[in-house]
């Protein structure tokens, strides 16, 4: 039998969706800061309309569903899931605003792409776009990145019991430090001092490479957000090409991995544990799968002659592996080289790579390290089950942060959530085919969204099928969350519709 | 009236040449989706190709970057310091920047550049100058941000009076 939702689910539920709205609301408020600093009036007003629009509901929503209850399972998954949706179709607004988006799903597409770290985008006339629509693109990764219910968190809630039900929903399951607060507190700490050092690196960078200083720094703040948010949102049209720079991209390979590598594993390398970081399963298993990603594309790209010499090979090759097994989505060639240039092999080697996605509790998407070195350990252990006498007690143990056993139902979880992914990329695949487009080209955009990457190999431009553009935004939403909460949302639906 | 083709090469031209280039310059522009889509094709040749220039001119040396873009797709061009002395205004959301023919050797992946796709031109001509946008106050989006600045300041008075009673009851 299915429950109805009462009365006081809808209450939580509105109140602290509430409070999340206000917090995107007040997030825009700094692209209407850099709108001023630069002159630009109208995109200040796209901003202020949109910060307005917000913070009405907002406050609305907090006042109407007031309640001091705090939250049980079900209502924090359900704020998450709807939150993020509540963000994607206000974040859109300004972006419309504009007229560099040609309808507002494009505009909705563009925020989703944005906040789950994606990086695929339906801008128009990129080039000519505002520093404030421009700074907003890439902040909104740095906002879903760290979680927007992190941002909501570390602002306005003290001591919350209910915030870890939350930090869960937004696919956060390790805490760093005792408390959930302090644990999101953490993760904007690093993110800011990154930021900073960063931003200065990246800023002489360009400075050196000829660009004007404003623009340089300016760049290096949007090219960070994006890089170690891994979204792959640029601020030219170009992507990284623009930059003709190798010092550009040397730095950024290290920012995007930075990016895919679990907080925890920031927490040890700043409290000086460093040999945490050789040790654990997660970075053991990135090699792995780095080194045979890379074999399979360099054998791809040697096949066919891609490239006229082997450090051109190796440079164009490394690049768009980090950036996609990262789950990244920097470019240093155009889409339609992807299909035109690389071959079916290395093509498979990168939607590999896509796949497999970065580290668990980072800003990367896809299935994750530490689940693939589970389902991997679990693999050995049965190997060995298989081998030795029947009698013989078999443990698996792994390293992850402590020294464990593997249980079985890590073993069912990682391979729930990792079926729930395959199957997310094949109904991607299988969508962009009823439109039209080829099998291996709609499985790497499939993938690439479904894995919030955002390489493209050109299926995502503004003149795609609404259909398709809807797929995608649902596939970035829910692999951005990892199904649990997205489901929970669906099922909460469903029970206000069918429910006794 | 079209404006004088900055040459990029040095020194005399023969006159084998001098009809190639003038072949090539009087050529159709290519344009960028082609020239990425048949990159094979055009590998190693020379390309004519017009577009805005955007954003930064990036000195290298006794070189510069200048990035085209042609409304599709932009592209680096590799092109002599000098030449690009030429460039008074580039695209961003202030100003349309100079809209340049370029004519040189289309590369799908340049061994000299790490692999890019470029064009090391051998010529430029500015076909349109570039100029600073005036951007107008929009007067609308001024109106509607008034209006829900009021509207938010009474959801603002009725969520503190509805605060009190709360907080009294």
């Amino acid at each position: 039998m299915i429950l109805r939702p009462q009365p006081q689910d809808i209450k939580n539920i509105g109140y602290y969706s509430g409070k999340i709205i206000i917090g995107i609301g007040l997030t825009m408020l700094v692209p209407v800061v850099i709108a001023l600093l630069f002159a630009e009036i109208n995109p200040a007003l796209d901003f202020l309309i949109g910060t307005e629009i917000a913070l009405i509901i907002g406050f609305l929503l907090t006042r109407l569903c007031f309640t001091e209850n705090d939250l049980n399972w079900m209502q924090g998954m359900v704020v998450v899931s709807f939150s993020w949706l509540a963000a994607m179709l206000l974040g859109a607004v300004p972006l419309y605003l504009s007229g560099h988006w040609q309808s507002y799903l494009d505009a909705c597409f563009e925020v989703m792409s944005g906040l789950t770290t994606t990086g695929l985008t339906l801008v128009q006339d990129l080039d000519h776009l505002s520093y404030a629509h421009n700074l907003w693109r890439h902040f909104a990764p740095f906002i879903g990145g760290q979680g927007i219910v992190i941002v909501a968190l570390s602002l306005f809630m003290k001591g919350v019991s209910g915030a870890f039900k939350m930090y869960v929903g937004e696919a956060r399951d390790e805490r760093l430090l005792p408390n959930v607060i302090r644990t999101s507190r953490f993760i904007w700490l690093v993110s800011i001092v990154y930021l900073i050092a960063s931003t200065l690196v990246l800023g002489i960078v360009g400075i050196a490479n000829g660009m004007k200083t404003a623009n340089a720094f300016f760049h290096g703040a949007c090219i960070f957000m994006a890089a170690f948010d891994t979204a792959g949102f640029a601020p030219q049209s170009q992507n990284i090409l623009y930059y003709h720079s190798l010092f550009f991209e040397v730095i950024t390979i290290v920012i995007m991995l930075l990016g895919a590598m679990n907080f925890n594993l920031h927490y040890h390398l700043w409290t000086g544990n460093r040999r945490e970081i050789w040790k654990n399963i997660e970075t053991r298993t990135l090699c792995i799968t780095l080194f045979v990603t890379f074999l399979i594309i360099l054998i791809g790209l040697s096949e066919v002659g891609s490239y006229p010499c082997a450090v051109v090979m190796f440079r164009k090759g490394f690049y768009q592996l980090i950036s996609g097994h990262t789950t990244t989505g920097y470019m240093t060639i155009y889409a339609r080289q992807f299909i035109n240039e690389w071959g079916n092999l290395a093509l498979v080697g990168i939607i590999c790579a896509m796949a497999f996605g970065g580290g668990t509790c980072s800003t990367a998407g896809g299935v994750k390290m530490l689940r693939l070195g589970i389902i991997a350990k679990a693999l050995q252990q049965d190997l060995r089950r298989i081998i030795l006498p029947d009698l013989a007690v078999v443990e698996q143990r792994l390293h992850h942060i402590k020294e464990m056993f593997l249980e079985d139902r890590q073993v069912r979880s990682a391979l729930l959530i990792t079926l729930a992914y395959l199957a997310l990329y094949g109904i991607g695949a299988l969508v962009g085919m009823l439109y039209g487009y080829p099998f291996l080209e709609s499985l790497f955009e499939s993938t690439s969204a479904a894995a919030n990457v955002g390489l493209s190999c050109g299926i995502t431009t503004p003149g795609m099928p609404a259909g398709l553009k809807l797929t995608y935004i649902v596939q970035m939403w829910s692999g951005r969350l990892e199904f649990m909460s997205v489901f929970t949302l669906i099922g909460f639906f469903i029970a206000a519709i069918k429910g006794r | 009236m079209k404006r004088p083709i900055t040459c990029l090469a040095p020194g005399p031209v023969p006159g084998v040449t001098l009809l190639f280039f003038c072949a090539v310059c009087y050529a159709p522009p290519l344009s960028s989706t082609e020239l990425i889509n048949k990159a094979k094709e055009y590998d190693g040749k020379s390309v004519v190709y017009t577009g805005e220039v955007i954003a930064d001119v990036m000195v290298r040396g006794d070189f510069v970057w200048v990035n085209l873009n042609d409304g599709e797709n932009a592209i680096g061009i590799w092109l002599d310091k000098e030449a690009a002395k030429e460039i008074q205004f580039t695209g961003s959301y202030r100003a349309k920047g100079d809209r340049l023919e370029v004519t040189g050797v289309f590369h799908r992946a340049c061994i000299q550049h790490g692999g890019d796709l470029d064009i090391h031109a051998q010529a430029i001509r500015k076909i349109t100058p570039g100029q600073p946008v005036e951007r107008e106050l929009n007067s609308g989006k001024r109106n509607v941000a008034f209006i829900l600045l009021g509207i938010l300041c009474l959801v603002l008075i009725f969520v503190r009076r509805r605060g009190r009673r709360i907080a009294i009851s």
